[in-house]
């Protein structure tokens, strides 16, 4: 019987092999922006949104 | 204006939802009659009553209103709150009902007479309902009313869609009544936290995309540049709950008139596709759903903008990268392979970071507004729910490490656990926004009575201690009872003795679901009053516009 999951053609070991530093890459791209500084004083207006309501 | 005056005709979705509620009474009607087992007869009758009845409303809405509402008064947004009520009224309901199941089947372990040997009160089909009444129903509701409030709210608009809102919170009520309903009479997948049969995992499918695309139109169509980090908490928990609940489901079932099915998974593969799911339904159903109530509810009540919105933004992404892949940690020592094992441990022991750095995003929130934790006992709740998440959240990551585990699991800690996230984090955390939102959305100036929220509070605080030491001592002791060997190599001892001893904390642990279920009562009570009683805010939308 043939497994349900079968890593064999190159582009998955491929996928598999670099998922990781794909993840790592965009988790470190998603940090920069959010600490980068031109962006704090947006952040400051965003973080008080629920109390800026109508 | 008289009706005569006006020219309406019925919207696509008025026509469209009619035709195909009248469609599926009749196929209903059809299945019930061909039914082979008892059960499946009893929901597809319901199905059928639920679907005549569906249509009766919508061509009676149809016939009663004059034009849609408007998405504007005066230039303000029109909220819909209908569907908000509905589900906050439910969540209540659902959430005293989850409680006393809780305490009858807590008070079963302690004394089994109570099973009344009867099929339908026995422990094994009374646990899956009050797991799901609690999490699914309760917190589900809770998650639909908060969510459809703040995704409003912090869009500036009104909910999309007519109907669709009012199919989600119905259609999601009934998927909770057939799978309550099915476990009484015993049909279940019986895999944990996703029991419910082939039938109603397709309804919940329609509904949960209906969720999807009502959520997602309200934000695209924002009046709000930004999109507030609670609605991506909610996304995030709308889209994920969608992939895990296929892909835990896939289930072939023996006949189209029958309730049992059987799983496309077998063997190791499915325990594995059972734990991605389940843990991931502790990670965003009763995690990042709530964590959005914690990001909208916390800032509101206290009056202070969020500690860190950049801290709120890591927060959201490392817990999404985290949480998927920490399911694994339910099976150790099993026929999952040790890597996997071990890379489920890793990853939940990386999960601290993201879940203290949101906790303590939570807490600090209040920096210039601790005084009133004093006065105010709402925010009391609503902070306590988050140390009880950082207090859980640091539990689960050490539980999960292999050797801990190896006294841990399959023991009475776990449970203890469980419910000092479930009853402290999830629990409180819903009870205030539940208490901060029906004066919101009743139009009510306060709550009936503070008091009694404090009682509440200490009554259910009471009842949780009650209920996690009970058990953390009872788990460690059952751990160690089962390991412990004699000199020669014996188990030392038998199955029944660990039993024995597990006795009077069984009895503790039913005090303390008790206290918890009082608790509620007393804030069911007071939600009442303050919908029956409580007075009414005066708005006057000159009076509100600032002169600028």
């Amino acid at each position: 019987m043939k497994p349900i999951i079968a890593v064999e053609n190159i582009a998955s070991s491929l996928v598999t092999t670099l998922w990781t530093p794909i993840f790592v890459a965009i988790f470190i791209a998603i940090v920069t922006y959010a600490l980068w500084p031109r962006n704090k004083a947006a952040f400051d207006e965003a973080a008080s949104m629920p109390l800026r309501e109508e | 204006m008289s009706a005569s005056s006006s020219t309406k005709s019925m919207t696509i979705g008025e026509s469209g939802l009619s035709l195909t509620f009248a469609v599926t009474a009749f196929l209903c009607v059809f299945a019930a009659a061909k039914a082979l087992d008892t059960a499946f007869a009893f929901h597809a009758s319901l199905a059928a009553a639920a679907s005549a009845a569906s249509v009766f409303f919508i061509l009676n809405r149809y016939f009663e209103r004059r034009e849609l509402p408007p998405q504007e008064i005066n230039g303000r947004p029109n909220y819909n709150l209908g569907p908000i009520k509905f589900a906050s009224f439910m969540a209540m309901f659902w959430g005293i009902a989850g409680f006393t199941v809780g305490l009858i089947i807590a008070s079963q372990l302690a004394w089994p007479a109570l099973n009344f040997d009867l099929p339908w009160t026995s422990f094994g089909r009374l646990r899956p309902l009050h797991t799901s009444a609690v999490i699914f129903a309760f917190g589900g509701n809770v998650l639909l009313a908060t969510s459809f409030y703040v995704v409003q709210r912090t869009c500036r608009v009104r909910l999309a869609g007519d109907l669709a809102p009012w199919f989600v919170v119905i259609g999601y009520n009934f998927f909770i009544l057939i799978a309550g309903t099915g476990y009484l009479l015993g049909v279940t997948e019986g895999k944990e936290y996703a029991e419910p049969e082939w039938y109603s995992d397709l309804w919940l499918t329609i509904v949960w995309v209906v969720y999807l695309l009502v959520f997602l139109v309200t934000i695209i169509k924002r009046k709000e540049p930004h999109i507030f980090v609670a609605n991506w908490f909610y996304l995030a928990f709308i889209v994920t709950i969608a992939v895990l609940h296929l892909g835990n489901n896939p289930a072939l079932p023996v006949s189209l008139f029958g309730s049992k099915s059987y799983i496309a998974w077998g063997g190791v593969q499915d325990a594995m596709f059972q734990w991605w799911y389940g843990h991931n339904a502790v990670g965003f159903f009763l995690t990042a759903g709530f964590l959005a109530i914690m990001y909208y509810f916390i800032p509101k009540r206290a009056e202070r903008p969020i500690y860190s919105y950049r801290l709120s933004i890591i927060h959201f992404w490392a817990l999404i990268f985290l949480y998927i892949w920490a399911g694994p940690h339910h099976l150790h020592y099993t026929a999952l392979p040790d890597w996997t094992q071990t890379l489920g441990m890793t990853f939940s022991i990386m999960l601290w970071m993201p879940s203290w750095g949101g906790m303590i995003n939570g807490l600090m929130t209040l920096s210039g507004a601790w005084d009133k934790l004093r006065t105010d006992p709402v925010l009391r709740m609503l902070v306590v729910s988050v140390a009880f998440y950082g207090m859980s959240t640091f539990e689960g990551p050490m539980m999960s490490i292999k050797v801990v585990n190896s006294l841990s699991h399959y023991t009475d800690w776990t449970i203890g656990h469980v419910h000092s996230g479930a009853l402290g984090w999830v629990g409180f955390v819903s009870f205030g926004a539940l208490y901060c939102l029906v004066p919101w959305i009743w139009n009510r100036k306060g709550l009936y009575s503070l008091k009694l929220v404090n009682w509440h509070f200490w009554t259910a605080t009471l009842g949780i201690v009650l209920y996690i030491s009970a058990m953390w001592v009872s788990g460690i002791l059952q751990g160690l009872m089962w390991r412990s060997y004699t000199a020669l190599g014996f188990l030392e001892y038998s199955f029944i003795e660990t039993v024995e001893a597990m006795h009077p904390f069984y009895i503790i642990r039913a005090a303390g679901g008790a206290l918890f279920l009082i608790g509620s009562l007393i804030m069911a009570y007071n939600l009442w009053m303050t919908v029956r009683v409580g007075e009414e805010e005066v708005q006057s939308p000159v009076a509100l516009q600032p002169a600028e």
